[in-house]
């Protein structure tokens, strides 16, 4: 029955999503307003309607209704009640009805909006963000469908469909599979949700730029209307990457957080060129220039988002013929190809309208540096897309698969991540239009004399790596910029009005939410940038097998292994725990429990480290082996991850500065910043 | 002649992309090979995992794909790790013991694809594409430059200029 009614609604929900974009288009070409109103009312709809249809699945996990295929396969009677209710992203079906219940909640927001000023770009808006959903919804009733029950065929085989085929009988199992247990960590359960979110968000961008260059309005307004959108799906694709990173510590068992994993890779593409618009977008608020470059940024970030879902919905990543063999691949592929090109074609019809109102006049002015940061986050996105795509391009024309792996990655990267440091030292202290050497020298040099302290504290506590030096130098420069701006900027405030000094950040702060949070963000990547720096190039392990009372040294560390003892649980795994001292510099620092749980269900390990966190490293340990029944010898794996933490409270910095920058004014509107009409007018 | 000496350039700048094309192609992506000395056969035993370790973690198994073989915890995974051993107990260099893998499994065990033939593309057209994005950022901001009158020479200083319009931010938010 709820299967029914999830299904039923589903494909009501298509039918609206239709008849919205139809009538939208017909209200257009009637010039009939009433056309599009009931195509707004049509778009509103979809929420509630998938809304239901997303409690159906919910229902049907939380019961245990295994006859249906997608609920046998992710969850099982020993899961506990919440991870139930989160299986509904747990596996492919009913995540993609979780992107369309998002998309059309994103949707139906857009619909709530004023439209008065706007009216022109309604049905256009409408059009994009319903297409988007249609599609999805598409895939999800055709080929994808999570209401599928499971019917026996004679010959044992089970197959799975709405309806029961000829000479098939109902099949019913009394537990399910069970979720993945790699995806019952906390961060994995809010992990997609944020990604997700990301992706739909950037679907509104899209919807309104795609508009302007039909209806030809082509000035600031669309990037005024979607400025707070951006910096939403900004934070939440930000967020998303970031808990997927502290799942894969946790979790994945080898020591790190990034794994330049394709799947990874498919999330991070989006948050590149996201990143570059963001940036790029403010060149044509102040300065009226970059428009065409904006519409590609915004067009590719759209589209890298359905291609990301591509790489890990079709099956492509594993082999490019399971590509060709399933059924949503060949389709992604023409939805992004139609998309994309119909986006570019509309870009080039409005080229000349695109045209820069300003010119540029010097080489060191912001639009000049952010022009430089756009350069290096589309070199990034180069690799990062090349390497990707390399092994099925390879695959294809030579008939061998190739692995592209994580030396490819860094060492690509690496120096583009460096001289996006450099450039955040910069560019907050270069002014629009026109900076020359000696003003920005002017700025710069005490937070660079300040940098250059810490770079000899670095070389007199010892460090020689050119690339931790080089790195950790960059890091203080930004962080001092970035500071030495806070400063300023309250210094000035308090002189003239005459307030406390933290009186005065914070109203400087609260004035220019943009600016500050985006300063803000700044010190959080400089947070990050340290706790990558001490991962990448001081982490160190070691791995041996030793028998019990035995330890292994690591640097200053010193494990011993006192017990392990391996026991059921009741929702049906096989833990095996050990028990290990940790002593640091001869001195007792703690116990660890580095773990394996083996689930029954799944018939899947998984590895849980032992871990002991502070700000100035982690030592973590792993259980690799052991002797089955004696207990007696067991092999650990153990790495020093220096500064590590610094990560994770760099993400927390990173994630509050978009908060601020995004944060409403009071006037409901984006706050908008005056024309610049000095010489040299900072953002 | 004005023909002649943009000709020249042309022929310069694409002699000079074409330079640091292959510098930051040679550069960047290409992993030296470390020669090792061959040793006498030892009893695996001996061997220590940190051994394993560091040649098996630019390897990746087949079947467990992105997952490093020193940190992948299936049998076939362990196996390999075994093999690795039992080839540095015999003596192989980490070039010969990779060479072997290759040779029985392919290129895709090693993390990264071997510089030769084909495969000179993943390493050639990411400072291909990134020289190219260069070359028209450079253009770009010299034409805006060149289409931009000359500024005043009396700019205010960088200070007074930032305190003055900041406070003219802030006095209309007040």
């Amino acid at each position: 029955m709820a299967a029914n009614l999830g299904y039923g609604v589903l494909m009501i929900t298509l039918l609206v999503s239709l008849y919205g974009i139809g009538a939208s288009l017909y209200g257009l070409w009637k010039r009939n307003p009433f056309w599009v109103e009931s195509a707004r009312y049509a778009m509103l709809l979809t929420w509630p309607l998938i809304t239901i249809s997303a409690l159906s699945i919910i229902y049907l996990l939380v019961t245990g209704h295994y006859e249906i295929d997608f609920v046998y396969s992710v969850t099982s009677n020993s899961m506990p009640g919440y991870l139930k209710v989160t299986a509904l992203w747990g596996g492919q079906s009913g995540s993609l009805v979780f992107w369309c219940w998002l998309m059309s909640a994103f949707a139906s927001a857009v619909t709530l909006r004023h439209w008065e000023r706007d009216r022109e770009l309604l049905p256009w808006v409408i059009v994009v963000c319903l297409v988007t959903l249609a599609f999805f919804l598409m895939l999800v009733i055709f080929f994808e469908n999570p209401f599928a029950r499971q019917w026996q065929l004679a010959s044992g085989e089970l197959v799975s469909t709405m309806t029961q085929p000829l000479g098939t009988l109902p099949f019913a199992p009394r537990d399910g599979r069970g979720l993945n247990p790699l995806l019952r960590h906390p961060g994995m359960i809010i992990h997609p949700p944020m990604l997700y979110l990301g992706f739909v968000s950037f679907v509104i961008p899209y919807a309104f730029a795609i508009a302007a260059l039909i209806t030809g309005r082509t000035d600031n307004r669309w990037i005024r209307l979607t400025r707070r959108w951006s910096l939403v799906a900004w934070l939440f694709l930000s967020l998303g990457l970031i808990l997927g990173g502290r799942w894969a510590y946790d979790v994945l068992g080898w020591g790190g957080y990034w794994g330049w994993d394709p799947v990874e890779i498919a999330a991070f593409m989006p948050w590149l060129t996201g990143t570059a618009f963001l940036h790029s977008v403010m060149i044509q608020e102040k300065r009226g220039m970059l428009k065409r470059w904006n519409m590609v940024l915004v067009i590719l970030t759209y589209d890298l988002m359905i291609f990301g879902t591509f790489l890990t919905r079709s099956g492509v990543l594993s082999s490019v013929h399971s590509f060709a063999q399933s059924a949503i691949g060949p389709l992604f592929f023409a939805f992004i190809t139609l998309t994309l090109t119909v986006s570019l074609v509309l870009v080039f019809r409005r080229w000349e309208q695109l045209k820069s109102d300003n010119q540029m006049t010097s080489l060191l002015s912001r639009e000049s540096l952010f022009l430089v940061n756009n350069l290096l986050f589309m070199g990034i996105l180069v690799v990062c897309f090349w390497g990707v795509i390399f092994p099925l391009i390879s695959e294809l024309v030579t008939n061998q698969k190739v692995t592209v792996g994580p030396p490819f990655y860094e060492r690509a990267t690496g120096p583009l991540w460096l001289a996006l440091l450099f450039l955040m030292g910069i560019a907050p202290l270069s002014a629009w239009r026109h900076t020359t050497v000696q003003t920005i020298g002017r700025a710069i040099w005490k937070p660079t004399m300040a940098s250059f302290v810490v770079l000899a504290g670095l070389l007199i506590a010892g460090i020689r790596q050119f690339g931790a030096l080089l790195g950790l130098w960059l890091t203080a420069l930004v962080a001092f910029v970035t500071l030495y701006e806070f400063w300023r900027g309250a210094r000035a405030r308090r002189e003239s009005r005459g307030e406390s000094l933290p009186l005065a950040l914070l109203r400087l702060a609260g004035r220019n939410r943009r600016r500050y949070g985006g300063y803000v963000i700044h010190l959080g990547v400089v947070l990050m940038a340290l706790g990558i720096i001490g991962i990448e190039v001081f982490q160190t392990e070691t791995q041996g097998t030793i028998p019990l009372g035995g330890s292994l040294t690591l640097g200053n560390y010193v494990m011993t292994y006192d017990s392990l003892a391996e026991f059921d649980t009741n929702d049906n795994r096989n833990v095996a725990r050990a028990e290990v001292s940790v002593y640091r510099d001869g001195e007792f620092v703690g116990v660890l429990h580095p773990r394996r749980d083996y689930f029954y269900e799944s018939q899947q390990p998984m590895t849980i480290p032992g871990v002991r966190s502070t700000l100035e490293d982690d030592f973590y340990v792993l259980l690799v082996d052991w002797q089955e029944i004696s207990t007696q010898e067991a092999t650990f794996k153990i790495y020093h991850n220096p500064l590590v933490n610094w990560v994770w409270l760099g993400g927390f910095v990173f994630i509050f500065g978009t908060l601020v920058a995004a944060w409403p004014h009071d006037d409901g509107e984006p706050e908008a910043m005056p024309a610049p009409r000095g010489a040299m007018v900072k953002a | 002649m004005i023909r002649e000496s943009k000709r020249s350039i042309l022929l310069r700048i694409t002699n000079y992309f074409l330079l640091i094309t292959g510098f930051l192609a040679a550069t960047i992506f290409v992993t030296p090979a470390f020669a090792q000395a061959t040793t006498p056969t030892v009893d695996p035993g001996t061997i220590p995992d940190d051994a394993v370790n560091a040649i098996a973690q630019d390897m990746f198994c087949p079947v467990c794909e992105s997952t490093p073989l020193d940190v992948c915890g299936t049998q076939a995974c362990h196996q390999w790790r075994e093999l690795i051993r039992q080839l540095l107990a015999e003596g192989q260099t980490e070039e010969q013991i990779k060479a072997y893998f290759v040779e029985q499994y392919g290129d895709r065990v090693l993390a990264e694809p071997p510089a030769r033939g084909f495969n000179w593309l993943v390493y050639v057209i990411p400072p291909f594409a990134f020289v190219v994005g260069a070359f028209f950022v450079f253009r770009v901001m010299r034409s805006w430059r060149a289409a931009t009158p000359a500024m005043s020479a009396d700019m205010p200083t960088v200070d007074d200029e930032y305190v003055q319009r900041l406070e003219e931010e802030l006095e209309k938010r007040a």
